[in-house]
């Protein structure tokens, strides 16, 4: 069960513990029922609470920007690290999806 | 320079032994007292190729994957993660980012562009039906009083 908050259009989720391939189909699976239905307009993940992400991260966040953008919605991040954020620049993640403080 | 260290271990191909070959490989690496960045680096690596072999090589069949690794007196650290999967027709593109043979599943593509980055070598051998061999080389920086002997 992911942690998340509903306000107004913006929808954010905190994802926590570790991300890899052997989590990321339920993450994906559960963030697209919750955009579903809260009908958000926004998602912002906030990752501050990741003990690790490999670059099954970047596949997740890639696929939440393809669902997001097919409603005309967006995504940003948020809580990002040095590494979650060298991870994130390596694919060019930050032209898809807006980072916060 | 000779190893002074060295381990091999063999497990199934599952998703949750993902999880277990990046807490073996930093168990393994704590003698040479790495930076938390050079740990989070190799794990990271070990990760994705880990991930790779369960995932292209055996595509959810069974079989099993082999991390094995050694590092020697000056820091550098030799992982392989072998499997016995279906193997790579053309390694040169299965490099490139964002290359991937599963686009409707949410992979990055991005598995060894990753592991080139935050390792120092990265040697693939791969041939279809023959299974894959993932070789990288990381130098963990010693400090003075951290450099590991074998008596």
């Amino acid at each position: 069960m992911l942690c998340y908050e509903k306000k107004k259009n913006a929808l954010t989720v905190r994802l926590s513990g570790e991300l890899d391939h052997s989590v990321v189909t339920a993450i994906r699976g559960e963030l697209d029922s919750l955009i579903a239905q809260t009908g958000a307009k926004k998602l912002i993940l906030d990752l501050k609470g990741l003990e690790f992400m490999d670059s099954s991260g970047i596949g997740l966040i890639i696929g939440r920007y393809k669902v997001m953008s097919r409603r005309g919605g967006s995504v940003a991040v948020s809580g990002t690290d040095a590494r979650i954020d060298q991870l994130f620049r390596m694919a060019g993640i930050y032209q898809l999806v807006e980072r916060l403080a | 320079m000779s190893v002074i260290n060295e381990m091999r271990l063999d497990f199934e191909a599952l998703p949750e032994n993902e999880a277990f070959a990046r807490l073996v490989i930093s168990g393994f690496m704590l003698p040479l007292d790495p930076t938390m960045e050079e740990m989070a680096d190799v794990k990271t690596a070990v990760s994705e190729a880990v991930t790779n072999a369960i995932v292209h090589g055996y595509g959810g069949g069974t079989g099993f994957v082999r991390l094995s690794a050694s590092y020697d007196a000056a820091g550098e650290m030799q992982i392989r993660v072998v499997d016995h999967g279906r193997g790579i027709d053309d390694v040169a593109r299965a490099r490139q980012p964002f290359f991937t043979t599963s686009p409707g599943d949410d992979r990055s593509g991005m598995g060894f562009t990753v592991m080139e980055s935050f390792m120092d070598g990265l040697d693939v051998e791969s041939a279809p039906g023959r299974g894959t061999t993932v070789c990288m080389t990381k130098r963990i920086r010693l400090r003075d009083d951290a450099v590991p002997q074998r008596a």
